[in-house]
């Protein structure tokens, strides 16, 4: 089903993607100069809390960002192909088949008055040409790819027939139907109960085993990345604030944003009495504070006795192997 | 022993379905099937599971923002089920509710001094004790006494939370019902508010029910847990055994699906199969057992399964034929 990576290199290779939304309040710099590379085969999570911009930074990956947002500065290469630079109509070409998406809502995201299976095999006729019967033929075969019990009868359930869960496996299905090299995952368990959505991680992980299919993993929950990803990038208020190796990222996080957020989330079996808190809240976008911007709930700064962090802005600095933060902290002059 | 501040028995509650072009009654969704719950004071008991099981709905009823179909709620030694409109009042003031959307649950065109006076104004409170009052809540959940003047558009989600909090604590409740207080907010926040909620017990001596579908938010907070599967309560106990000894397959599987923030953890993770049945048809039998793992036919698809207390442990409740009931011979899972 899938196709071989064409080159060695990355899959995905983000540099410099400044993603700005030109309100009538301001402009608001959604994603502000975001670094990042995704391997073949690999599970990159992309963790932050609402507003840091890890859903524009994948809209914009697939050019669906949408006024008043612009992609102002930045490059996007996908096998080395830059993607900004492609016509709407190539572009197109490359949504649904090379790259797709999943969102967090799938019974919204599907078209309600299609069946589940006409949308599956939609993906065969608009991008393999196939006609009706062959492409029906192949969105079975899908169907039962992603798990789904009694996919015979199920190809013809139009959306409002099916259950959350029923309906995220065939929006995973609908998007690996082409055999993409990349899956971007927009939350797509955040709206599932928790036993279905052990169910969909499973289902990622054998895409990803199964398939060799890349996946932008965008969660705001850490336990899920801990589970599935390969790779973290923490962002936040538009930047990437920390990347490291998943097990790195939680054994040994470096930025005080990424500890402050895995010392306050509440972990099944581990009795604390008390958790830890980020004071403050995300800064607003349209008027972000000089120097870092995590400076102002920062206590790791306080703590030190750093004056820059409110003036001049770090950059990522290497801290360890394969392993960035953008910290004072962790810079040689930062007095 | 100490008396249960609150003693629910027996409470049903149905909702009618309707269907068809002339919106006939089709049949009833039972929400609450039968509850048996005691609260005691000054503990927190948290109430989960997934969508649709009836934990809000059981909330509600228990507050009488439901009438529900048969049983009885016992607070305080009088069954508030039997109250007329005047005598509720009593009750209303000392049993409040804190709602899982911070953003619907106030009044847009209120200002937050008088969204959280107005219980107070109906309870006959004067003006200037009103405001000594709003002014003490407001600094209770950690807001200024100026941001009674403010309209809740100015207030960020973790704040109106609060201002959510403050409003219940303002008639001096003894208890309060927290449907999914955190679940719209963001991980950093809702520790705060998770601590926040915490220190109010301990402080105001508060007894709570808390609701929600994370288990591991209500184990930070709640003394004893009961676990909700399609409008029943299948286990109920201490956190603390409910976490290391799970009884019922379905709080086992329900504990092992929630993804642990730790990626060095390898475990043993019970995947149920299917989706939740419609509570419009529930499963014969024991309600589960369509989806239980150790389900002995002609047993758990046959007979309904009751609470009952697990050998040696008499706090400790679990319905479940094979592992409380009479049929444990023929449990194969547990040694």
């Amino acid at each position: 089903m899938t196709q071989a990576t064409a080159n060695g290199g990355p899959v995905l290779e983000i540099r410099g993607l400044k993603t700005h939304f030109f309100t009538r309040d301001g402009v608001v710099k959604a994603v502000d100069g975001v670094d990042l590379t995704v391997e073949a085969g690999e599970i990159v999570g992309l963790v932050g809390e609402s507003g840091c911009g890890k859903s524009v930074t994948s809209m914009s990956v697939l050019r669906l960002v949408q006024d008043p947002g612009r992609i102002v500065d930045g490059s996007i290469r996908f096998q080395g192909t830059d993607l900004l630079g492609l016509s709407d109509k190539e572009i197109r070409n490359i949504r649904g088949d090379r790259i797709s998406m999943i969102f967090q809502q799938p019974i919204s995201s599907l078209n309600p008055v299609y069946t589940a299976g006409f949308q599956i095999a939609e993906v065969y006729r608009v991008h393999r040409n196939m006609k009706k019967g062959p492409a029906r033929d192949k969105a079975l075969e899908v169907l039962r790819e992603v798990g789904i019990p009694d996919p015979e009868r199920r190809i013809d359930a139009y959306p409002h027939e099916l259950s959350g869960g029923m309906a995220q496996r065939i929006m995973i299905a609908m998007a690996l139907a082409a055999g993409p090299e990349l899956l971007i995952a927009d939350e797509p368990t955040t709206a599932l109960d928790v036993t279905i959505q052990a169910q969909i991680i499973d289902l990622m992980r054998d895409v990803r085993e199964d398939l060799g299919t890349a996946i932008i993993l965008i969660t705001h929950d850490l336990g899920i990345v801990a589970e599935i990803a390969d790779r973290v990038a923490v962002m936040y208020a538009g930047e990437i604030v920390e990347e490291a190796d998943v097990e790195t990222l939680f054994t040994d996080p470096k930025h005080p944003y990424t500890r402050g957020l895995i010392g306050s989330i509440p972990v099944a079996g581990a009795r604390r009495e008390w958790l830890d808190v980020i004071p403050g809240r995300v800064p607003n976008l349209i008027d972000l504070p000089p120097g870092c911007r995590f400076a102002p709930r920062c206590r790791a700064r306080l703590e030190n006795d750093l004056t820059i962090c409110t003036e001049r802005e770090p950059a990522l600095l290497d801290v360890g192997e394969n392993h960035t933060a953008r910290c004072w902290l962790y810079s040689e002059g930062r007095r | 022993m100490t008396e249960p501040l609150l003693s629910v028995r027996g409470l049903v509650k149905t909702y009618p379905v309707k269907g068809g072009a002339l919106q006939r009654i089709v049949g009833t969704v039972k929400a609450v099937d039968g509850v048996d719950l005691d609260v005691y004071p000054g503990e927190a008991v948290g109430l989960v599971g997934e969508s649709g099981c009836g934990k809000s709905t059981l909330g509600r009823a228990i507050l009488r923002l439901e009438e529900p179909d048969a049983g009885s709620v016992w607070y305080d030694g009088t069954d508030i089920l039997t109250l007329g409109a005047k005598e509720l009042k009593g009750y209303r003031r000392a049993a409040q509710v804190v709602f899982q959307d911070p953003f619907s649950s106030l009044d847009p065109r209120t200002t937050v001094g008088d969204s959280i006076s107005e219980g107070l104004r109906v309870h006959g409170i004067g003006a200037k004790e009103r405001a000594r009052r709003v002014a003490d809540v407001l600094e209770l959940v950690g807001l200024e006494p100026y941001h009674a003047k403010r309209y809740p558009h100015e207030f960020s989600g973790g704040q109106r939370q609060r201002i959510g909090i403050a409003r219940a604590l303002a008639v001096e409740p003894r208890f309060i019902v927290l449907d999914e207080p955190v679940s719209a907010l963001d991980v950093s926040i809702q520790s705060q508010i998770l601590n926040l909620l915490k220190r109010l017990q301990n402080d105001l001596g508060l007894t709570l029910l808390f609701i929600a579908h994370d288990l591991s938010v209500v184990e930070h907070l709640c003394d004893r847990i009961a676990v909700m599967y399609l409008g029943k309560i299948v286990e109920v106990s201490s956190r603390d055994i409910l976490f290391d000894r799970p009884t019922h397959p379905y709080t086992e599987a329900l504990l092992s699906a929630i993804p642990i923030p730790d990626p060095t953890v390898t475990r043993e993770r019970i995947l149920l199969e299917g989706d939740l049945p419609s509570p419009l048809h529930p499963p014969s039998g024991c309600t589960f057992h369509t989806r239980c793992p150790i389900a002995v036919t002609g047993v758990c698809d046959t007979f309904s399964p009751e609470l009952r207390s697990v050998p040696g442990e008499p706090d400790h409740l679990a319905s479940c034929h094979l592992r409380t009931g009479e049929y444990t011979h023929l449990d194969r899972a547990t040694v």
